[in-house]
């Protein structure tokens, strides 16, 4: 059962945002994430809106899984809209007994709510269209020229991909030290916080020592098989841009250009048109 | 010239206490010497903790023999310079499928060898699907490691070892995590490579199933070569083999019991095929016996 557990939500489909480049991806996020904080007003969102929703249409990923992503962190949203409800000050809009609702409250609200959601939803896109595989091949290429100032991207990126690659067997690890000892009468469940963070050390104790002689297996394995860090190694998978990513590109830049134009001459305009 | 030639290999461990102070030490390989030529298959015998699994990691340059030289193709282990043309000719495979799968998909790890050698991408792939297909798991290579079987895992780990062109490959234990069904898929993917390809093959096991199909074997005990010679042998040295708290397969065995009950039976009966046959003989002899009085 716990073997089926597929990490990073991939969403497998056959799709163009499937097949880019995991590098347009992540710096597509990243842009679409500063674009959130830098459009301004009603329009620029109605932009950003509008592009998020094109990328998911054309991700064939169905919304559901989006909002999936969303869940977690309703905690945290509806914190931020409640304290930037009540706590914002400015004109009175309702006032019930100590609590007073302004219209500035209200504005930003909205303005956090929609940033966060589009935020999350952005996000789970990226790591629903790719593998965590492409993902950490797509950051070791991003952050290549990081290697003049002495940061072992290529070390960061392998050791990325080997705890992706042992999550599993170390979850169906720990299950199986639960249970043989459970069998000798440990017990996980009873007591409070204390007495359960206590009971944990049985169990980790174990998983610890049985990952540190995985780890060992697995170096002496890598090395038997003539892994010597990053250098002189070909790529099975080399990333190549296409042209299918220089479009992306555009399409972003465009974007940009169009949401920020959009939050600054769009109210202008309305307002010229109205006087 | 012979592919691995080991002279009076000695390699101890020093067993040092918590502070560091030693303790003592420990002769794990005790003046082994060996001489494997291109294309054998030799199997290395021995119970637990009788240094079969050291001896074989002098083979690919992970330890260092204290005293002694071991060559691989003709070249010093010792010698720092060669240590990768080492690696790429005697390929190791190891006990545990799961810590040496690297990949997060079957053909990533293949290719994982192939990667570190700087063999271009083209040929890389056309590496990964040969090394695939001689181990029967292509149809696999889209898959997660996570949910093959132990013997596909060993297998796949197998083929990353071809991947890279080896001239030998060290098995350590490759069977002792599975089950009997793992067991014989990759056996029978190690004697396949063996044969097709020439591929030398160097079995580190305590099963003795495994043996009979080697050319030559090499009964280790506390880091000293007890027993050498082929299968039929070494098979034929029961109670020697008992003494060094080794099974025989089960067919030997009973040969073995039988002969000593005054049972006419060759020496070192290996597969129930032989058995078969010697009992046919004893029959028809027995049966023209009879046929002289009567006849």
């Amino acid at each position: 059962m716990l073997r089926d557990i597929t990490l990073g939500q991939y969403y497998q489909a056959d799709s163009v945002i499937h097949r880019l480049d995991p590098r347009v991806k992540l710096g597509t996020t990243i842009l679409f994430i500063i674009s959130l904080f830098i459009f301004h007003g009603v329009w620029g969102y109605f932009v950003a809106a509008l592009f998020l929703a094109l990328v998911i249409k054309l991700s064939k990923v169905p919304f559901k899984f989006m909002v999936k992503g969303m869940k977690s962190i309703i905690f945290l949203l509806s914190i931020t809209i409640l304290f930037n409800l009540f706590l914002t000050p400015g004109d009175p809009l309702v006032q019930i007994w100590k609590f007073r609702i302004t219209k500035e409250g209200v504005r930003l609200a909205l303005l956090l709510a929609i940033r966060l959601a589009f935020l999350i939803i952005g996000s789970s896109v990226m790591t629903l269209t790719t593998t965590p595989n492409q993902l950490t091949d797509g950051l070791e290429k991003m952050l290549k020229p990081l290697n003049r100032i002495k940061v072992p991207v290529h070390e960061i990126a392998m050791m990325m991909s080997i705890a992706l690659r042992f999550i599993p067997i170390l979850m169906e690890e720990t299950d199986k030290i639960m249970k043989a000892q459970l069998a000798r009468c440990a017990d996980f469940e009873s007591g409070n916080l204390i007495k359960k963070a206590k009971s944990l050390v049985p169990l980790l104790v174990p998983l610890f020592i049985s990952a540190f002689r995985r780890a060992n297996d697995l170096a002496m394995a890598m090395e038997a098989r003539c892994y010597r860090g990053g250098e002189h190694r070909t790529k099975m998978k080399p990333l190549h841009y296409h042209k299918r990513d220089y479009i992306a590109y555009a399409i972003v830049a465009c974007y940009l250009v169009v949401g920020v134009a959009a939050g600054r001459l769009i109210p202008a305009l309305l307002s010229h048109i109205a006087f | 010239m012979s592919l691995i030639k080991v002279r009076d290999l000695i390699y101890e461990y020093i067993r040092r206490d918590e502070e560091g102070n030693v303790e003592g030490i420990t002769t794990a390989v005790d003046d082994v010497n060996l001489d494997i030529k291109q294309g054998d298959f030799v199997a290395i015998l021995g119970h637990n903790g009788s240094g079969k699994s050291t001896l074989a990691k002098h083979l690919n340059a992970i330890l260092y023999p204290t005293e002694g030289t071991v060559w691989v193709d003709g070249k010093d282990t010792k010698d720092e310079t060669y240590v990768w043309d080492i690696r790429q000719t005697a390929g190791m495979v190891f006990q545990n499928p799961d810590n040496q799968i690297i990949g997060q998909v079957v053909e990533e790890d293949v290719g994982f060898g192939p990667e570190n050698m700087g063999v271009p991408t083209q040929e890389i792939w056309e590496r990964v699907e040969e090394s695939l297909k001689a181990v029967g798991m292509y149809s696999f290579r889209k898959f997660s490691p996570n949910k093959l079987s132990g013997g596909q895992k060993q297998r796949v780990s197998i083929a990353g070892v071809i991947a890279m062109h080896p001239k030998c490959i060290v098995l350590d234990e490759p069977t002792a995590m599975l089950d009997p069904m793992g067991r014989k898929e990759v056996i029978r993917a190690v004697r396949a490579l063996n044969d097709v390809e020439q591929i030398t093959v160097i079995l580190i096991t305590h099963y003795m199933e495994e043996v009979i199909y080697a050319d030559r074997v090499y009964v280790m005990d506390k880091g000293k070569v007890t027993l050498q010679g082929t299968p039929r042998e070494v098979f034929s040295e029961v109670e020697r083999l008992k003494e060094l708290r080794l099974d025989v397969p089960q067919v030997t065995l009973l040969a073995h019991e039988l002969a000593k009950e005054g049972f006419p039976m060759p020496k070192g009966v290996l597969t129930k095929q032989e058995f078969r046959e010697a009992l046919d003989r004893y029959r028809t002899e027995r049966a023209d016996k009879y046929a002289n009085y009567f006849g």
